[in-house]
């Protein structure tokens, strides 16, 4: 369940933020690892709430850091 | 549908992402044949617009930069695309701003600063757009810019963004009549909450979708291809007879009282 959480949330941000596979790890930071923007992170929240289909309040998608941060949400709400 | 816009030239302004309406509008007046050349400002969107571009399969005459917070940028980019291309027949203008704490809470904090800002970047843009753009519009046109419910009644939240829409709205009645002497056609369209980059900026923006699907007469929310077809009406001959309108593409929300 965990994994496949995490393996969803990986093929976006490749997909979105056009980094390496291996960049995209539990511990990143969307900003200072991933290179992502605040425009970045706005669009990703927004792809993530299309994929699991579902919605991130904004007070829960400004606490979104890392890469961990998302999945971990998305788990707690599955 | 195929043809209405052959041999029509069109400026599309304001794609940041897939998500942009201005995007729904560019497939849309791709499908009718239409010419499109587009303009940017941050170097992200340039970048996305290409990604987009190659993704459709949509080959633009011309892409230009342009930042609407400057006149002699917008002048610029418009002589660019004068040497480039020559007459144009429309000019999409979706662009707007408001800084991101001036979208929540009250209105009356609004500071001084942001509300200029809204207002230059979100109204006054389009005046001088429509002033650079009138120059290669030799054969008559139309110019189509993007508006909200928030222009005319009060949307929690939407505050300083509201304010810049009203003033946008005046704006196209009053460049209407300005244009319509040149047989230029300027009109609004007012789309329904829309899942974009920007609306994500407006605090609460998930609730004004729900609100939608449970009131408005159509009970579902509109999409940027149902703007991006509305859009095209305005750009094609059909609505020929119109002018200074703004055209709500909302699920008929607008007409609910309560």
């Amino acid at each position: 369940m965990m994994a496949d959480v995490f393996d969803r949330v990986k093929t976006i941000i490749i997909d979105r933020l056009d980094v390496e596979e291996e960049k995209v790890t539990m511990e990143a930071s969307f900003k200072d690892d991933l290179d992502a923007d605040s425009l970045d992170v706005v669009e990703l929240v927004m792809e993530l709430e299309d994929e699991f289909d579902m919605e991130i309040a904004d007070e829960e998608a400004e606490k979104i850091n890392t890469v961990g941060d998302a999945v971990n949400y998305i788990n707690s709400l599955q | 549908m195929a043809n209405l816009l052959e041999g029509k030239k069109i400026v599309v302004m304001g794609v940041a992402s897939e998500r942009s309406i201005a995007w729904g509008i560019t497939k849309s007046l791709h499908n009718a044949g239409a010419n499109l050349i587009f303009t940017y400002r941050q170097e992200r969107s340039y970048q996305k617009l290409t990604k987009l571009l190659e993704k459709y399969d949509i080959q633009a005459e011309l892409v230009v930069s342009c930042d609407v917070a400057s006149d002699e940028s917008v002048q610029q980019a418009f002589k660019e695309i004068k040497e480039k291309i020559g007459v144009i027949h429309g000019v999409i203008h979706s662009v707007a701003f408001a800084k991101r704490e001036e979208l929540k809470g009250e209105y009356a904090d609004t500071s001084r600063d942001g509300f200029l800002l809204a207002q230059e970047i979100s109204a006054y843009s389009l005046v001088s757009v429509t002033k650079a753009a009138k120059e290669l519009m030799t054969e008559g046109g139309s110019i189509v810019t993007q508006t909200y419910l928030g222009a005319e009644r009060v949307i929690q939240n939407y505050n300083v963004m509201g304010v810049a829409k009203a003033s946008l709205e005046a704006s196209m009645r009053y460049l209407a009549e300005d244009m319509g002497k040149y047989n230029i056609r300027v009109n609004a369209v007012s789309a329904g909450p829309i899942r974009t980059l920007s609306a994500k900026g407006v605090s609460g923006f998930n609730e004004k979708m729900s609100i939608i699907e449970e009131k408005a007469p159509l009970r579902r929310n509109v999409d940027q291809d149902q703007v991006g077809d509305a859009t095209l009406f305005f750009m094609s001959e059909l609505s020929r007879g119109i002018t200074g309108e703004v055209l709500h593409v909302d699920s008929g929300y607008h007409i609910i009282g309560g």
